[in-house]
Protein backbone atom coordinates (compact mmCIF):
# COMPACT_ATOMS: atom_id res chain seq x y z
CA UNK A 1 0.00 0.00 0.00
CA UNK A 2 1.55 3.31 -0.90
CA UNK A 3 1.83 6.08 1.66
CA UNK A 4 -0.89 8.36 0.32
CA UNK A 5 -3.44 5.59 0.24
CA UNK A 6 -2.38 4.46 3.70
CA UNK A 7 -2.89 7.93 5.19
CA UNK A 8 -6.20 8.15 3.41
CA UNK A 9 -7.29 4.84 4.88
CA UNK A 10 -6.09 5.72 8.38
CA UNK A 11 -7.91 9.02 8.31
CA UNK A 12 -11.13 7.46 7.13
CA UNK A 13 -10.78 4.81 9.81
CA UNK A 14 -10.23 7.41 12.52
CA UNK A 15 -13.16 9.50 11.35
CA UNK A 16 -15.32 6.38 11.36
CA UNK A 17 -16.10 6.64 7.66
CA UNK A 18 -15.35 3.01 6.86
CA UNK A 19 -18.13 0.49 6.38
CA UNK A 20 -18.28 -2.64 8.48
CA UNK A 21 -16.39 -4.80 6.03
CA UNK A 22 -13.59 -2.34 5.37
CA UNK A 23 -13.28 -1.73 9.06
CA UNK A 24 -12.78 -5.38 9.93
CA UNK A 25 -10.21 -5.79 7.16
CA UNK A 26 -8.36 -2.74 8.41
CA UNK A 27 -8.45 -3.87 12.02
CA UNK A 28 -7.10 -7.23 10.97
CA UNK A 29 -4.27 -5.40 9.21
CA UNK A 30 -3.52 -3.47 12.39
CA UNK A 31 -3.29 -6.68 14.38
CA UNK A 32 -0.95 -8.43 11.99
CA UNK A 33 1.22 -5.46 11.12
CA UNK A 34 2.64 -3.64 14.17
CA UNK A 35 4.13 -0.93 11.98
CA UNK A 36 0.73 0.06 10.70
CA UNK A 37 -0.71 -0.13 14.18
CA UNK A 38 2.02 2.19 15.43
CA UNK A 39 1.28 4.52 12.54
CA UNK A 40 -2.43 4.64 13.35
CA UNK A 41 -1.73 5.51 16.98
CA UNK A 42 0.72 8.20 16.01
CA UNK A 43 -1.56 9.69 13.40
CA UNK A 44 -4.47 9.70 15.81
CA UNK A 45 -2.42 11.71 18.27
CA UNK A 46 -1.32 14.04 15.53
CA UNK A 47 -4.86 14.71 14.34
CA UNK A 48 -5.99 15.39 17.89
CA UNK A 49 -3.19 17.87 18.29
CA UNK A 50 -3.83 19.68 15.02
CA UNK A 51 -7.54 19.89 15.72
CA UNK A 52 -6.94 21.29 19.16
CA UNK A 53 -4.49 23.74 17.67
CA UNK A 54 -7.10 24.95 15.18
CA UNK A 55 -9.77 25.11 17.84
CA UNK A 56 -7.63 27.15 20.22
CA UNK A 57 -6.49 29.42 17.46
CA UNK A 58 -10.09 30.21 16.60
CA UNK A 59 -10.99 30.69 20.25
CA UNK A 60 -8.10 33.10 20.73
CA UNK A 61 -9.06 35.09 17.64
CA UNK A 62 -12.67 35.29 18.87
CA UNK A 63 -11.54 36.61 22.23
CA UNK A 64 -9.30 39.15 20.60
CA UNK A 65 -12.21 40.51 18.55
CA UNK A 66 -14.53 40.40 21.51
CA UNK A 67 -12.12 42.39 23.65
CA UNK A 68 -11.93 45.08 20.99
CA UNK A 69 -15.65 45.34 20.46
CA UNK A 70 -16.47 45.31 24.17
CA UNK A 71 -13.94 48.02 24.72
CA UNK A 72 -15.33 50.08 21.89
CA UNK A 73 -18.87 49.74 23.17
CA UNK A 74 -17.60 50.65 26.64
CA UNK A 75 -18.87 47.50 28.30
CA UNK A 76 -15.47 46.85 29.75
CA UNK A 77 -13.49 49.89 30.72
CA UNK A 78 -10.06 50.79 31.95
CA UNK A 79 -9.64 51.39 35.61
CA UNK A 80 -6.93 52.99 37.60
CA UNK A 81 -5.76 51.69 40.96
CA UNK A 82 -8.34 52.81 43.47
CA UNK A 83 -7.07 53.66 46.92
CA UNK A 84 -9.28 56.47 48.04
CA UNK A 85 -8.63 56.20 51.78
CA UNK A 86 -4.91 56.59 51.37
CA UNK A 87 -5.31 59.39 48.91
CA UNK A 88 -7.34 61.49 51.31
CA UNK A 89 -4.76 60.94 54.02
CA UNK A 90 -1.94 61.93 51.72
CA UNK A 91 -3.80 65.03 50.65
CA UNK A 92 -4.12 66.19 54.25
CA UNK A 93 -0.50 65.53 54.99
CA UNK A 94 1.15 66.89 51.86
CA UNK A 95 -1.17 69.70 50.92
CA UNK A 96 1.53 72.37 50.91
CA UNK A 97 4.04 70.26 49.01
CA UNK A 98 1.39 69.42 46.44
CA UNK A 99 0.54 73.09 46.01
CA UNK A 100 4.19 73.95 45.32
CA UNK A 101 4.59 70.97 43.01
CA UNK A 102 1.46 71.89 41.12
CA UNK A 103 2.61 75.45 40.52
CA UNK A 104 6.00 74.22 39.32
CA UNK A 105 4.25 71.73 37.03
CA UNK A 106 2.02 74.51 35.72
CA UNK A 107 4.95 76.76 34.90
CA UNK A 108 6.85 73.89 33.26
CA UNK A 109 3.83 72.96 31.19
CA UNK A 110 3.44 76.53 29.98
CA UNK A 111 7.14 76.73 29.20
CA UNK A 112 7.13 73.46 27.27
CA UNK A 113 4.02 74.26 25.31
CA UNK A 114 5.59 77.63 24.46
CA UNK A 115 8.69 75.86 23.22
CA UNK A 116 6.63 73.37 21.25
CA UNK A 117 4.72 76.23 19.63
CA UNK A 118 8.02 77.83 18.74
CA UNK A 119 9.49 74.73 17.14
CA UNK A 120 6.43 73.11 15.61
CA UNK A 121 6.84 72.84 11.85
CA UNK A 122 4.65 75.34 10.06
CA UNK A 123 3.15 74.17 6.78
CA UNK A 124 5.58 72.59 4.30
CA UNK A 125 9.23 73.03 5.11
CA UNK A 126 11.93 72.25 2.60
CA UNK A 127 13.22 69.41 4.80
CA UNK A 128 10.04 67.55 4.22
CA UNK A 129 8.66 66.67 0.86
CA UNK A 130 5.02 66.14 0.27
CA UNK A 131 4.58 63.17 -1.94
CA UNK A 132 2.27 64.41 -4.64
CA UNK A 133 3.37 63.70 -8.11
CA UNK A 134 3.98 66.10 -10.95
CA UNK A 135 2.64 64.56 -14.08
CA UNK A 136 4.07 65.71 -17.39
CA UNK A 137 2.18 65.86 -20.60
CA UNK A 138 3.90 62.88 -22.14
CA UNK A 139 2.61 60.57 -19.45
CA UNK A 140 -0.86 61.96 -19.89
CA UNK A 141 -0.89 61.17 -23.58
CA UNK A 142 0.29 57.57 -23.07
CA UNK A 143 -2.32 57.17 -20.41
CA UNK A 144 -5.10 58.48 -22.58
CA UNK A 145 -4.02 56.09 -25.29
CA UNK A 146 -4.24 53.26 -22.84
CA UNK A 147 -7.71 54.37 -21.97
CA UNK A 148 -8.76 54.17 -25.60
CA UNK A 149 -7.28 50.70 -25.81
CA UNK A 150 -9.17 49.59 -22.76
CA UNK A 151 -12.29 50.85 -24.43
CA UNK A 152 -13.31 52.76 -21.37
CA UNK A 153 -15.35 55.89 -21.81
CA UNK A 154 -13.07 58.85 -21.24
CA UNK A 155 -14.13 61.52 -18.83
CA UNK A 156 -10.98 63.55 -19.13
CA UNK A 157 -10.33 65.20 -22.47
CA UNK A 158 -6.93 64.13 -23.76
CA UNK A 159 -5.86 67.75 -23.90
CA UNK A 160 -6.65 68.55 -20.27
CA UNK A 161 -3.42 69.23 -18.43
CA UNK A 162 -3.19 66.99 -15.39
CA UNK A 163 -0.70 68.59 -13.09
CA UNK A 164 -0.58 66.59 -9.90
CA UNK A 165 -1.33 63.08 -8.86
CA UNK A 166 -1.65 61.18 -5.66
CA UNK A 167 -3.50 58.34 -4.02
CA UNK A 168 -6.81 58.10 -2.20
CA UNK A 169 -8.82 55.33 -0.61
CA UNK A 170 -12.45 54.70 0.24
CA UNK A 171 -13.43 55.35 3.85
CA UNK A 172 -17.09 54.76 3.21
CA UNK A 173 -18.37 52.49 0.45
CA UNK A 174 -20.87 55.13 -0.65
CA UNK A 175 -18.03 56.87 -2.48
CA UNK A 176 -16.22 58.90 0.14
CA UNK A 177 -12.48 58.91 -0.41
CA UNK A 178 -9.75 60.15 1.86
CA UNK A 179 -6.64 61.78 0.47
CA UNK A 180 -4.00 64.34 1.43
CA UNK A 181 -5.02 67.95 1.52
CA UNK A 182 -1.84 68.99 -0.28
CA UNK A 183 -2.63 66.69 -3.21
CA UNK A 184 -5.81 68.55 -4.07
CA UNK A 185 -4.69 72.06 -3.16
CA UNK A 186 -5.63 74.69 -5.74
CA UNK A 187 -7.50 72.10 -7.74
CA UNK A 188 -10.01 73.14 -10.34
CA UNK A 189 -11.30 69.63 -10.69
CA UNK A 190 -10.32 66.27 -9.24
CA UNK A 191 -10.69 62.93 -10.98
CA UNK A 192 -10.00 59.56 -9.48
CA UNK A 193 -9.18 56.38 -11.33
CA UNK A 194 -9.71 52.85 -10.05
CA UNK A 195 -7.51 49.83 -10.69
CA UNK A 196 -9.47 48.98 -13.83
CA UNK A 197 -8.61 52.31 -15.42
CA UNK A 198 -12.07 53.85 -15.03
CA UNK A 199 -12.18 57.57 -14.26
CA UNK A 200 -14.71 59.16 -11.92
CA UNK A 201 -15.54 62.79 -11.26
CA UNK A 202 -15.33 63.85 -7.64
CA UNK A 203 -16.19 66.84 -5.49
CA UNK A 204 -13.94 68.06 -2.73
CA UNK A 205 -16.32 68.11 0.19
CA UNK A 206 -13.86 68.77 2.98
CA UNK A 207 -10.32 70.08 3.14
CA UNK A 208 -8.57 69.94 6.51
CA UNK A 209 -5.24 71.60 5.79
CA UNK A 210 -4.24 71.51 9.45
CA UNK A 211 -4.21 67.71 9.52
CA UNK A 212 -3.37 67.39 5.81
CA UNK A 213 -6.55 65.43 5.15
CA UNK A 214 -9.21 65.92 2.51
CA UNK A 215 -12.42 64.10 1.71
CA UNK A 216 -13.57 63.58 -1.85
CA UNK A 217 -17.01 62.38 -2.82
CA UNK A 218 -17.37 60.49 -6.06
CA UNK A 219 -20.05 62.22 -8.06
CA UNK A 220 -20.45 60.01 -11.07
CA UNK A 221 -23.29 57.83 -12.28
CA UNK A 222 -20.86 55.06 -13.29
CA UNK A 223 -19.69 54.54 -9.73
CA UNK A 224 -21.12 51.54 -7.95
CA UNK A 225 -21.08 51.76 -4.15
CA UNK A 226 -19.10 49.15 -2.25
CA UNK A 227 -21.27 47.48 0.35
CA UNK A 228 -18.59 46.65 2.88
CA UNK A 229 -15.01 47.82 2.77
CA UNK A 230 -12.42 45.08 3.29
CA UNK A 231 -10.43 47.14 5.80
CA UNK A 232 -11.43 49.04 8.90
CA UNK A 233 -9.94 52.17 10.39
CA UNK A 234 -8.12 51.57 13.64
CA UNK A 235 -9.32 53.60 16.60
CA UNK A 236 -6.63 52.77 19.13
CA UNK A 237 -2.96 53.71 18.73
CA UNK A 238 -0.59 51.32 17.00
CA UNK A 239 2.57 49.80 18.39
CA UNK A 240 6.17 50.56 17.61
CA UNK A 241 7.78 48.08 15.19
CA UNK A 242 4.42 46.90 13.92
CA UNK A 243 4.78 45.62 10.35
CA UNK A 244 2.80 47.71 7.89
CA UNK A 245 2.10 47.94 4.20
CA UNK A 246 0.77 50.51 1.80
CA UNK A 247 -0.69 50.78 -1.69
CA UNK A 248 -0.26 53.84 -3.84
CA UNK A 249 0.19 55.32 -7.29
CA UNK A 250 3.78 56.56 -7.66
CA UNK A 251 3.39 55.42 -11.26
CA UNK A 252 0.43 54.72 -13.50
CA UNK A 253 -0.33 51.43 -11.85
CA UNK A 254 -0.81 50.47 -8.26
CA UNK A 255 2.36 49.78 -6.27
CA UNK A 256 2.65 47.75 -3.07
CA UNK A 257 5.19 48.58 -0.37
CA UNK A 258 6.09 46.98 2.95
CA UNK A 259 7.75 48.39 6.05
CA UNK A 260 7.32 48.98 9.74
CA UNK A 261 6.22 51.66 12.18
CA UNK A 262 9.50 53.22 13.27
CA UNK A 263 8.47 56.07 15.58
CA UNK A 264 5.30 57.17 17.29
CA UNK A 265 5.72 60.81 16.28
CA UNK A 266 6.32 62.48 12.95
CA UNK A 267 8.61 65.21 11.67
CA UNK A 268 10.31 67.01 14.59
CA UNK A 269 8.09 65.30 17.11
CA UNK A 270 4.77 66.12 15.42
CA UNK A 271 2.24 64.09 17.41
CA UNK A 272 -0.36 64.20 14.66
CA UNK A 273 1.60 61.78 12.53
CA UNK A 274 3.88 58.82 13.00
CA UNK A 275 7.10 57.85 11.30
CA UNK A 276 7.23 54.77 9.13
CA UNK A 277 10.03 53.13 7.22
CA UNK A 278 8.82 52.18 3.80
CA UNK A 279 9.76 53.08 0.27
CA UNK A 280 7.56 55.95 -0.85
CA UNK A 281 7.76 58.22 -3.84
CA UNK A 282 5.88 61.20 -5.19
CA UNK A 283 2.36 59.92 -5.86
CA UNK A 284 2.17 57.85 -2.69
CA UNK A 285 0.58 60.72 -0.77
CA UNK A 286 -2.90 59.87 0.39
CA UNK A 287 -2.31 56.13 0.37
CA UNK A 288 -3.58 53.96 3.23
CA UNK A 289 -1.06 52.52 5.70
CA UNK A 290 -2.35 49.19 6.97
CA UNK A 291 -1.22 46.72 9.61
CA UNK A 292 -1.18 42.95 9.22
CA UNK A 293 -4.82 42.63 10.31
CA UNK A 294 -5.90 44.91 7.49
CA UNK A 295 -6.66 47.86 9.72
CA UNK A 296 -5.82 51.32 8.40
CA UNK A 297 -3.45 52.85 10.94
CA UNK A 298 -2.75 56.02 8.99
CA UNK A 299 -2.50 57.87 5.73
CA UNK A 300 0.87 58.37 4.09
CA UNK A 301 1.63 62.03 3.45
CA UNK A 302 5.28 63.05 3.36
CA UNK A 303 8.90 62.00 3.48
CA UNK A 304 11.97 63.67 4.89
CA UNK A 305 14.37 64.76 2.18
CA UNK A 306 17.37 65.04 4.48
CA UNK A 307 17.20 61.40 5.58
CA UNK A 308 16.87 58.10 3.80
CA UNK A 309 13.67 56.05 4.12
CA UNK A 310 11.94 58.36 6.60
CA UNK A 311 8.27 58.64 5.70
CA UNK A 312 5.39 60.10 7.66
CA UNK A 313 1.77 59.13 7.96
CA UNK A 314 -1.17 60.93 9.57
CA UNK A 315 -2.39 58.73 12.43
CA UNK A 316 -5.77 57.07 12.04
CA UNK A 317 -7.13 58.70 15.23
CA UNK A 318 -6.81 62.02 13.46
CA UNK A 319 -8.86 60.68 10.58
CA UNK A 320 -11.68 60.12 13.09
CA UNK A 321 -11.19 63.58 14.56
CA UNK A 322 -11.18 65.21 11.17
CA UNK A 323 -14.38 63.42 10.18
CA UNK A 324 -16.00 64.55 13.45
CA UNK A 325 -15.03 68.15 12.68
CA UNK A 326 -16.41 67.75 9.20
CA UNK A 327 -19.72 66.40 10.47
CA UNK A 328 -20.07 69.56 12.57
CA UNK A 329 -19.73 71.77 9.53
CA UNK A 330 -21.84 69.71 7.18
CA UNK A 331 -24.70 67.68 8.53
CA UNK A 332 -26.00 66.59 5.14
CA UNK A 333 -23.32 64.03 4.43
CA UNK A 334 -23.62 60.72 6.15
CA UNK A 335 -20.14 59.26 6.46
CA UNK A 336 -19.74 56.18 8.58
CA UNK A 337 -16.26 54.90 9.39
CA UNK A 338 -15.97 51.23 10.16
CA UNK A 339 -13.25 49.90 12.42
CA UNK A 340 -13.94 46.28 11.53
CA UNK A 341 -11.50 44.64 9.19
CA UNK A 342 -12.89 41.74 7.15
CA UNK A 343 -9.49 40.57 5.96
CA UNK A 344 -7.94 39.71 9.29
CA UNK A 345 -5.94 36.49 9.11
CA UNK A 346 -5.92 36.32 5.32
CA UNK A 347 -2.83 35.86 3.23
CA UNK A 348 -1.26 39.16 2.20
CA UNK A 349 -1.85 38.50 -1.50
CA UNK A 350 -5.56 37.97 -0.85
CA UNK A 351 -5.72 41.03 1.38
CA UNK A 352 -4.14 43.22 -1.27
CA UNK A 353 -6.49 41.87 -3.92
CA UNK A 354 -9.42 43.07 -1.83
CA UNK A 355 -7.87 46.37 -0.83
CA UNK A 356 -6.69 47.47 -4.25
CA UNK A 357 -10.28 47.73 -5.43
CA UNK A 358 -10.77 50.50 -2.90
CA UNK A 359 -7.60 52.48 -3.62
CA UNK A 360 -7.91 55.16 -6.31
CA UNK A 361 -5.41 57.26 -8.20
CA UNK A 362 -6.04 60.98 -7.85
CA UNK A 363 -5.65 63.25 -10.88
CA UNK A 364 -5.81 66.95 -10.31
CA UNK A 365 -6.62 69.59 -12.88
CA UNK A 366 -5.10 72.85 -11.65
CA UNK A 367 -6.78 76.22 -11.63
CA UNK B 1 -30.72 27.16 41.93
CA UNK B 2 -31.54 29.24 38.87
CA UNK B 3 -28.08 30.70 39.18
CA UNK B 4 -26.63 27.23 38.97
CA UNK B 5 -28.64 26.43 35.84
CA UNK B 6 -27.59 29.69 34.26
CA UNK B 7 -23.94 28.97 34.95
CA UNK B 8 -24.04 25.48 33.50
CA UNK B 9 -25.77 26.83 30.37
CA UNK B 10 -22.96 29.36 30.03
CA UNK B 11 -20.31 26.68 30.41
CA UNK B 12 -22.03 24.52 27.85
CA UNK B 13 -22.09 27.47 25.44
CA UNK B 14 -18.45 28.13 26.14
CA UNK B 15 -17.54 24.52 25.40
CA UNK B 16 -19.31 24.85 22.03
CA UNK B 17 -17.44 28.07 21.32
CA UNK B 18 -20.68 30.09 21.20
CA UNK B 19 -20.15 33.79 20.88
CA UNK B 20 -22.99 34.80 23.15
CA UNK B 21 -21.77 32.68 26.06
CA UNK B 22 -18.18 33.83 25.73
CA UNK B 23 -19.34 37.42 25.59
CA UNK B 24 -21.41 37.08 28.76
CA UNK B 25 -18.56 35.45 30.67
CA UNK B 26 -16.18 38.09 29.36
CA UNK B 27 -18.38 41.01 30.40
CA UNK B 28 -19.20 39.58 33.82
CA UNK B 29 -15.66 38.89 34.86
CA UNK B 30 -13.21 41.09 33.02
CA UNK B 31 -13.37 44.14 35.27
CA UNK B 32 -12.79 42.07 38.39
CA UNK B 33 -9.63 40.52 36.98
CA UNK B 34 -8.47 43.82 35.59
CA UNK B 35 -8.83 45.38 39.03
CA UNK B 36 -6.75 42.59 40.52
CA UNK B 37 -3.93 42.92 38.00
CA UNK B 38 -3.79 46.70 37.96
CA UNK B 39 -3.82 46.95 41.73
CA UNK B 40 -0.87 44.60 41.78
CA UNK B 41 1.56 46.45 39.55
CA UNK B 42 0.23 45.19 36.22
CA UNK B 43 -0.91 47.04 33.13
CA UNK B 44 -4.07 46.88 31.03
CA UNK B 45 -2.31 44.64 28.55
CA UNK B 46 -1.23 42.29 31.33
CA UNK B 47 -4.84 42.16 32.49
CA UNK B 48 -6.04 41.25 29.02
CA UNK B 49 -3.41 38.54 28.58
CA UNK B 50 -4.00 36.99 31.97
CA UNK B 51 -7.77 37.09 31.67
CA UNK B 52 -7.74 35.54 28.22
CA UNK B 53 -5.41 32.79 29.37
CA UNK B 54 -7.75 32.07 32.27
CA UNK B 55 -10.67 31.85 29.83
CA UNK B 56 -8.70 29.43 27.68
CA UNK B 57 -8.15 27.25 30.74
CA UNK B 58 -11.86 27.37 31.54
CA UNK B 59 -12.68 26.62 27.89
CA UNK B 60 -10.44 23.57 27.78
CA UNK B 61 -11.81 22.40 31.09
CA UNK B 62 -15.38 22.85 29.92
CA UNK B 63 -14.65 20.82 26.80
CA UNK B 64 -13.10 17.86 28.60
CA UNK B 65 -15.29 14.82 29.25
CA UNK B 66 -14.67 14.68 32.96
CA UNK B 67 -15.73 18.25 33.43
CA UNK B 68 -17.18 19.50 36.65
CA UNK B 69 -16.95 22.89 38.24
CA UNK B 70 -17.44 22.98 41.96
CA UNK B 71 -17.60 26.72 42.30
CA UNK B 72 -18.94 29.74 40.46
CA UNK B 73 -17.39 30.74 37.14
CA UNK B 74 -16.43 34.03 38.73
CA UNK B 75 -14.54 32.38 41.55
CA UNK B 76 -12.79 30.02 39.22
CA UNK B 77 -11.71 32.65 36.69
CA UNK B 78 -10.54 34.89 39.51
CA UNK B 79 -8.54 32.12 41.16
CA UNK B 80 -6.88 31.07 37.93
CA UNK B 81 -6.04 34.67 37.00
CA UNK B 82 -4.63 35.31 40.43
CA UNK B 83 -2.41 32.21 40.27
CA UNK B 84 -1.26 33.02 36.73
CA UNK B 85 -0.42 36.58 37.72
CA UNK B 86 1.54 35.46 40.79
CA UNK B 87 3.56 33.14 38.57
CA UNK B 88 4.20 35.92 36.10
CA UNK B 89 5.32 38.26 38.88
CA UNK B 90 7.66 35.68 40.32
CA UNK B 91 9.04 34.95 36.89
CA UNK B 92 9.73 38.62 36.26
CA UNK B 93 11.30 39.00 39.72
CA UNK B 94 9.06 41.89 40.39
CA UNK B 95 7.60 40.00 43.26
CA UNK B 96 7.82 42.28 46.26
CA UNK B 97 4.61 42.05 48.19
CA UNK B 98 2.20 39.17 48.04
CA UNK B 99 -0.92 39.83 45.99
CA UNK B 100 -3.36 41.34 48.42
CA UNK B 101 -6.92 40.17 48.41
CA UNK B 102 -9.45 38.79 50.79
CA UNK B 103 -11.66 37.15 48.24
CA UNK B 104 -12.56 33.56 48.11
CA UNK B 105 -10.25 31.46 45.96
CA UNK B 106 -10.24 27.82 44.98
CA UNK B 107 -7.26 25.59 44.32
CA UNK B 108 -6.40 25.50 40.65
CA UNK B 109 -2.89 24.03 40.65
CA UNK B 110 -3.93 20.83 38.91
CA UNK B 111 -5.73 22.64 36.10
CA UNK B 112 -2.74 24.88 35.56
CA UNK B 113 -0.42 21.91 35.19
CA UNK B 114 -2.71 20.41 32.56
CA UNK B 115 -2.93 23.76 30.84
CA UNK B 116 0.83 24.22 30.77
CA UNK B 117 1.23 20.90 29.04
CA UNK B 118 -1.45 21.73 26.48
CA UNK B 119 0.01 25.14 25.94
CA UNK B 120 3.39 23.60 25.23
CA UNK B 121 1.85 21.27 22.66
CA UNK B 122 -0.02 24.18 21.12
CA UNK B 123 3.22 26.14 20.79
CA UNK B 124 4.96 23.17 19.20
CA UNK B 125 2.17 22.85 16.63
CA UNK B 126 2.13 26.58 16.00
CA UNK B 127 5.92 26.60 15.61
CA UNK B 128 5.82 23.67 13.18
CA UNK B 129 2.99 25.31 11.22
CA UNK B 130 5.04 28.48 11.02
CA UNK B 131 8.03 26.60 9.66
CA UNK B 132 6.31 24.73 6.83
CA UNK B 133 5.27 28.01 5.21
CA UNK B 134 2.62 28.65 2.60
CA UNK B 135 0.61 27.22 0.93
CA UNK B 136 1.20 24.16 3.14
CA UNK B 137 -0.06 25.89 6.27
CA UNK B 138 -3.35 27.04 4.78
CA UNK B 139 -3.83 23.77 2.94
CA UNK B 140 -3.44 21.61 6.04
CA UNK B 141 -5.57 23.97 8.12
CA UNK B 142 -8.27 23.82 5.49
CA UNK B 143 -8.27 20.04 5.65
CA UNK B 144 -7.73 19.25 9.31
CA UNK B 145 -9.14 22.32 11.05
CA UNK B 146 -11.91 23.53 8.79
CA UNK B 147 -12.68 20.01 7.53
CA UNK B 148 -12.90 20.97 3.89
CA UNK B 149 -12.90 18.11 1.42
CA UNK B 150 -10.26 17.64 -1.24
CA UNK B 151 -12.50 18.91 -4.03
CA UNK B 152 -13.07 22.22 -2.27
CA UNK B 153 -9.39 22.52 -1.43
CA UNK B 154 -8.38 21.83 -5.03
CA UNK B 155 -10.60 24.60 -6.36
CA UNK B 156 -9.68 27.08 -3.62
CA UNK B 157 -5.93 26.64 -3.96
CA UNK B 158 -6.07 26.32 -7.73
CA UNK B 159 -5.07 22.68 -8.24
CA UNK B 160 -6.34 21.07 -11.39
CA UNK B 161 -8.02 18.19 -9.58
CA UNK B 162 -8.53 16.60 -6.18
CA UNK B 163 -5.71 14.08 -6.73
CA UNK B 164 -3.15 16.83 -7.26
CA UNK B 165 -4.36 18.53 -4.10
CA UNK B 166 -4.11 15.24 -2.26
CA UNK B 167 -0.53 14.79 -3.44
CA UNK B 168 0.36 18.26 -2.24
CA UNK B 169 -1.41 17.67 1.07
CA UNK B 170 0.61 14.49 1.54
CA UNK B 171 3.92 16.29 1.02
CA UNK B 172 2.93 19.06 3.39
CA UNK B 173 1.65 16.62 5.98
CA UNK B 174 4.91 14.67 6.00
CA UNK B 175 6.90 17.83 6.60
CA UNK B 176 4.59 19.02 9.35
CA UNK B 177 4.56 15.67 11.12
CA UNK B 178 8.33 15.47 10.99
CA UNK B 179 8.74 18.93 12.50
CA UNK B 180 6.01 18.38 15.06
CA UNK B 181 7.17 15.03 16.34
CA UNK B 182 10.82 16.09 16.50
CA UNK B 183 9.82 18.69 19.08
CA UNK B 184 7.02 16.72 20.66
CA UNK B 185 9.12 13.67 21.49
CA UNK B 186 11.88 15.82 22.92
CA UNK B 187 9.47 17.71 25.12
CA UNK B 188 7.64 14.74 26.58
Amino acid sequence: MDQIALIDAVERYLRGEMNQQEKSVFEELRKTNPEIDQFVVEHHLFIEEIERYGDLKRFKANMYDLHHSLKESGEISDIKPAEKGKLVQMWDRYRKVIAVAASIAGITALLISGLVMLFTPKAPISDIEELRKKVNNLEVSTKSQAIVLNDVKKKINPGTPISFGGTSFLIDGKGYLLTSSHVINNALQVFVQNNKGQDFRTDIIYNDEKRDLAILKINDEDFRPVVTLPYGIRKSPSDLAEPIFTLGFPKDEIVYGEGYLSAMTGFKGDTMSSQITISANPGNSGGPVLNKNGEVIGMLNARQTTAEGVVFAVKSQHIFRSIDDFKKTDTLQNIKLSSNSNIRGMERVQQVKKIEECVYMVKVVMK
Amino acid sequence: MSNYIQESALLKGLANNEKQAIETIYKDNYNLVQQLIINNSGTEDDARDIFQEALIILYQKAKSDSFELNCQIRTYVYSVSRRLWLKRLQYNRRFETPVDNFDEVVSVEEDLTVHEKMDRQYSIMRGAMGKIGEPCKSLLEAYYVHHKNMQEIASFFGYTNADNAKNQKYKCLMRLKKLFFAQYKNGN
